[in-house]
Formats: structure tokens, sequence, C-alpha cells
């Protein structure tokens, strides 16, 4: 059952939203649409989100106590364990339903949080979460950087960026490092759904969140969700900064399921990587360094090759999935 | 009928988590609390136990799930030692001040470094301020008892606190002893059902858990928390009533031995009070009036009944095994301070021992003892038994 945009539209006129109004996130924050989107997807399912998130923009801005936006059960625990939080309450419910104390069968665990505590801090708590096949959705906003505590750099953060702890100055052209590839890594635990998304594709996402909670175990879905304030860019750019970046092959959309790649949007034609980096304040001190062509190649060279492995991955691993269950 | 088991302290434990039946155990394996998770994940896959055990990949996830867990509505216990407390220790605290009736058994051993694996208590003294609901055992009786009574004042509705059992590492742990074990329909009937009035799996009523609570509420909330412990130190009489109604075994906040005429009394936590008794014997035999007292609660601190036992007596030492470097000793000094206000202060001293799992002999407990009878105790210095200087 892939969700129909006339379902979805007629559950939002007749029912609440999952996310609701009054957080305080920035204006053009694409957070809010992850959180939303995420919740919106369930409940025209048919399903009953509880949720988690991890300490972060999302978390700090949306329950300001006695105020909450969410509209469904909630839980945020600290930074780095909302892998393990989650792990806990689906195990409570799979607990209850077994002794007979509860009857509803309609509840999906999704998990929200954003790099720091994702590619980071939350590595340990999701791989442990991945590894011991609790039935949970996992949703990384992904916008390259500790932007609720003023843009540092993070595992995320790609190179050349401008970041308070790793800047851009005369002597260094900011982080050094590439971002992990952290779609990858998690596929790495292959008993799992994983995929990237990007805010400019909410289509691509919905079917993404589809089959996240049709799928029996832990799913993983990394959305390219940017920082308006951080990134440099204007506010009502968000969606239109993450298409530049599938078309530039920056930000691939594929996913993974049970050691199966799929390529899940391939444009005919590609534009450069500069055309993305460009388009963001955050690399605009980069481009005024005398290397900026040399770290725009290299990341170019990245990109294509990356293509490239996941076009040959899909190709295969086609029809052959490593694992049958979870 | 109440049956006699002579095994470790750690099954003794796990037995009593065995008659809970919590609907979730979430742990991460450490020493010595390792066997508690062992023999439970043992019951759990032979069927003994319906409880979902979840195997996780270290404490601070542990406590994260429990955590999780208990919010959704789920009785849930954990187990921890040491270096795993201190590792827990961030969700240890939101764990308390989400106020969830959390049930952990300690089994107590030195904080690193360097690297010790044997019984003293700085791991429980490292969580003191935490929040949580704190006892002490002497030995696999009392770990058995105040495990099952643990779970039944956490979830009281106007405490909604985790509670740590603590016991020693090795000592009681790994020590074999006999205790009596309740039937398991007694114990069942005793903890009764949890029905916790939020969840976050009701969807019909959804709650935020865990909310920014800025500088307009965090202070008001953490002052509820407070009464929370006030009212666990109100409710504890009851529980240990009804506790000796189904076992004929009477606790109280501080166990008593041999004070009533004493004139000098020792305070010491857990299994060392076993050796203090066998001491206060030999002492009263050569014509001390020597006696012990033995918290059984520490947090919330028994003030009341300490000023209680010690007003008017000569001189009283207190035995700490863990240390508050820069400072007097843990228990030490709350148990000076709940003196400042009795008619009639006793001279004090403070003893450090058994750090790192060092052997407390007869003698080195008649050390202290001695001190006392001799008046040569001063108030401000910190002294140590078994101590190479």
């Amino acid at each position: 059952m892939v969700p129909n945009i006339r379902d979805i539209v007629g559950y939002v006129e007749t029912h609440d939203w999952g996310f609701t109004q009054g957080h305080r996130l920035c204006p053009g924050c694409n957070a809010p649409m992850v959180a939303n989107w995420a919740t919106l997807a369930a409940k025209s399912m048919g399903y009953e989100p509880v949720v988690a998130a991890a300490t972060g923009c999302l978390e700090v801005s949306s329950t300001i106590y006695p105020f909450t936006s969410w509209n469904v059960p909630y839980i945020h625990n600290a930074f780095e364990n909302v892998a393990a939080t989650i792990s806990g309450a689906e195990a409570a419910y799979r607990s209850l339903l077994n002794r007979g104390k509860i009857d509803n069968d309609k509840i999906k665990f999704i998990a929200f949080a954003g790099d720091g505590g994702t590619y980071d801090i939350g590595l340990q708590s999701l791989s442990g979460a991945i590894e011991r096949g609790h039935d949970f959705v996992y949703i990384l906003y992904d916008n390259e950087g500790y932007m609720n505590t003023g843009n540092q750099r993070s595992g995320s953060t790609p190179p050349g960026a401008d970041s308070t702890t790793a800047p851009v100055g005369k002597a260094i052209s900011g982080k050094l490092q590439l971002k992990k590839s952290i779609v990858d890594i998690v596929a790495g635990h292959e008993g799992v759904y994983a995929a990237t998304a990007a805010t400019a594709e909410p289509w691509d996402f919905m079917r993404k969140m589809q089959a996240a909670l049709e799928f029996k175990g832990p799913s993983f879905i990394a959305m390219l969700a940017p920082c308006v304030r951080f990134w440099r860019i204007p506010d009502d750019s968000g969606p239109e900064v993450t298409k530049l970046a599938v078309e530039t092959k920056y930000w691939p959309l594929w996913e993974y399921n049970m050691g199966v790649y799929k390529v899940t949007k391939k444009p005919k034609t590609f534009k450069p990587v500069k055309d993305y980096i460009t388009k963001l304040g955050r690399y605009s001190k980069l481009m005024k360094r005398p290397d900026a062509n040399e770290i725009l190649e290299e990341l170019q060279n990245y990109v294509d090759a990356k293509w490239d492995r996941l076009l040959a991955l899909e190709e295969i691993s086609k029809d052959k999935p490593i694992r049958t269950k979870i | 009928m109440p049956v006699k088991l002579t095994v470790t302290g750690a099954a003794a434990v796990a037995h009593a988590m065995r008659q809970i039946n919590p609907d979730v155990v979430a742990a991460y394996p450490i020493t010595p609390q390792t066997p508690i998770v062992e023999y439970y994940a043992g019951f759990v896959s032979d069927g003994i136990v319906d409880t979902v055990m979840v195997p996780v990949e270290s404490e601070h996830s542990a406590m994260s799930a429990v955590v999780g867990s208990a919010a959704s509505g789920a009785r849930t216990m954990t187990a921890t030692a040491a270096n795993g407390l201190a590792l827990m220790s961030e969700i240890v605290y939101i764990a308390a001040s989400y106020r969830l009736p959390i049930v952990m058994p300690i089994v107590n051993r030195a904080l690193s470094g360097p690297i010790n694996i044997h019984c003293d208590h700085s791991d429980a003294m490292m969580v003191r301020d935490s929040g949580w609901i704190q006892f002490f055992t002497e030995n696999h009786q009392e770990a058995y008892d105040f495990t099952i009574m643990a779970t039944k004042l956490a979830e009281k509705e106007n405490v909604l606190l985790p509670a740590m059992v603590n016991l020693d590492g090795f000592i009681t742990s790994h020590g074999v002893e006999s205790f009596e074990m309740l039937d398991d329909e007694v114990v069942r009937e005793f903890v009764g059902s949890w029905n916790p009035k939020y969840s976050l799996l009701n969807t019909k009523n959804p709650v935020t858990y865990g909310p920014l609570d800025l500088f307009d509420y965090y202070f008001e909330h953490h002052r509820q928390q407070e009464e929370a412990m006030k009212n666990a130190y109100k409710e504890l009489p009851g529980v240990f009533e009804e506790f000796e109604k189904i076992s004929g075994r009477r606790y109280d906040f501080l166990d008593l031995y041999k004070v009533d005429d004493a004139d000098y009394l020792m305070v010491v936590l857990n299994s060392t009070a076993s050796t203090a008794k066998y001491v206060v014997d030999q002492l009263r035999e050569e014509g001390h009036k020597v006696g012990l007292v033995k918290p059984q609660v520490f947090t919330p601190f028994p003030k009341k009944e300490f000023q209680q036992v010690l007003n008017g007596r000569k001189g009283v030492v207190v035995l700490d095994r863990a240390m508050s470097f820069g400072k007097e000793a843990p228990l030490y000094s709350l148990v000076k301070s709940s003196l400042y206000e009795v008619a009639s202060r006793p001279s004090l001293g403070s003893y450090i021992y058994g750090l790192g799992g060092r052997d407390t002999t007869p003698e080195m407990i008649r050390e202290a003892f001695e001190d006392a009878l001799q008046g040569n105790l001063i108030a401000d210095e910190q002294r140590y038994l078994g101590l190479r200087e």
C-alpha cells in the first residue's frame, strides 16, 4: 500500500497533526517538516505513533514546559540515548502486549535526532538498538552540525563548511574531513531498512517512511534538512537547496533493505557539485581561499565515485537479500 | 511455606526479581553484578518468567532503556555496579526527575581509578544526591527482602521514585549463605500489580515526558522531588510493617544491635556490620557497654532516628567504606550534622576502612571501638583502619 496523496490530504482535514503549532523553531527551519511528515505518514496509515527525541533543536523548541507541540505521546531523555530510550519503550510495549495488559496493536515507535545525536554521541546507542532488532523508525534530521548550540562541527559536517569549532581561517580551510557515510554505517548492521531522504522530496520521504513503518525491525531514514541560519541561506530556500544536493549527487536518494540496495532517484543529467556549494553561505569563506577549487574538485571526485558505487551495489544486490528476517 | 536456600547473594537477588517478574529487565553485565543478570537471563530462557529482557550494549543504554520502559508503564528493573553506575549516572538523575519507580540492585564496588573490582561504597555514594531511594543490606536475606520492599515503596502513588538496593560486591554477591525465600505467590501478592497513572503507551491521552524545563519551573520540580522523598520516609514504616506480616522479619530505618544501655556506638553500612556485631559481642563479654547502628535506609536519610539513638551517648564511631576527598566522609558527615540539634552530643570519630576490597578484620573494628572507650576521639580527624602508613 503506497500512501495516496488524497488520503493524506483528507486525513489532515479531519484529524489533528501529530506535531502541531506553537513550537519555537526558527522561521524556515526544516526540522518541523520532518516531524510533521513522519507522524502524518504514520497516522494516515492508521498507526498510532509514540515519539522519542534526542536533545537538540527539535526537542528544546517543541516542549518548553508547560507547553508541548506534540499531539502524540512523546519522551525526551538525553542527548545520546534516543535509540536506547525507544528500545526500552518498545520492549515495554511487547511485554505489556504479551501479558495482556494493553491491547493496542497500532502503536509505532518513531525516534528523532539530529546529526550530533546520531553520527557522534548517539552512535553507540543507535548501533546497539539496531543490532538488538527493536521495531522502531529512527529519523535523522541531518543539518550537518551542532546547530542548536551555535554551529559547531559534527561528524556530519562536510569539508570546507564554516563552523565555530572548525572555522575556515587563514591557515586551515575549515573541517578537513569528509562527512561520515551514516546510512552505510547503519546498513552495515544488515538486518535493517535504511534510506536517505531530502526535504525537497516529500513524496519520496513518505514512501520510505511507509516502508520503514511496515518493516518488522529497526529502520533508519536520514533526511537532509538544512538549518537556514547556519547554512546562511534564505529562510524559504531549504527544500530548494536539498533539491540541488540531490541533483549534484551530493546527497543521492537511495535505500537499503536487508542487503538490497536501490537508488530511488536517478536524474538524467547531473549538475556540478559546485552549483550546490556556492548556493550556501557556509562555504563563502572557503570560496575566497586559493585552494577552493582544489577542495571542490576533490568533493566532485568523491560524489562521482560514491554514485557509481551505489549503482554497482544496486546491480549486484538485485533480488539478493542477505537476510530474510531480523 | 518459605524455604531455606543456600546460594550466592546474586542468586538471592535474582530470585527476588524472579518472584516480582517485572515486565522488562534491561541490563549490561559488569563485575560483580554480572551473575544477577545471568541468573535472570536463565529464568527468561527457561520460560520461568515472561519478562522481556533487553541485553543492552552499555550501562548508559541500560538506564536509558529502563527510563523508556518505565515511562511506558512497565514495571522495570536493572542492576549494576561501580563504573557501570558511573556511566549510568547522567540518566540516574533523569530517572528520578521523571518520577519513574525503577528498582536497581547495586553490587557495591570501588570506582576506578586505579581499576579495582572489589567492594567499597564509592559507587553508591557517587549518586547519593541523584534523587533515588537508597537501601543498604548486610546479607543475602536483607538483599532479597529489600529488593521486594523497594518495589512496593517505589510504586506508592505519593512516592514514585526509583530505588537502589545496595549489597556488597563479592562479599554478599558471591558469598554463599542461607536465606529464607518466601513463596512466589506471597511475594506476587505483596508487590501487587503496577498501574501507572501516566503512560507513554496511552495514545488516547498523550503525555510529554522530559520537556525543556527552564528557570520558571525547574526549581519547583526539584522541590516536588524533595516532597516525594519526604513521602517515602513517611511510607516506609507501613512497608516494613506489611513486610513483617508476610515474612515475620521486622525492619526499620536503623538496625540496632545491643544499643539500649550502650555508652559507645559504632555506625557502619552493609556486610561489615556482621563483623562489627561479632566485635560488639566480644567487647560486651569483657564488660564494655558497646552497640551497633546499621542504617538500612540511607536516602531518605533517617536523621531523626539517628538523633534519637545517638543523643546522650558517650562516644560514636562512624565507619565509611568510601572517601569524600577534601571533605568529611559521606556517612560520617551526615551523622555528624544530624547531631547538631541533640541535647547531649557524643564525642565522634570518623574511620575509613575497606577501600577497594581491603579485608576488614575484627581487630580493625576493635581498634575503632577502643579509641572510643579510651576517650580518644577527635571529631575533626579522619582515621584509617587497616591502612599501611
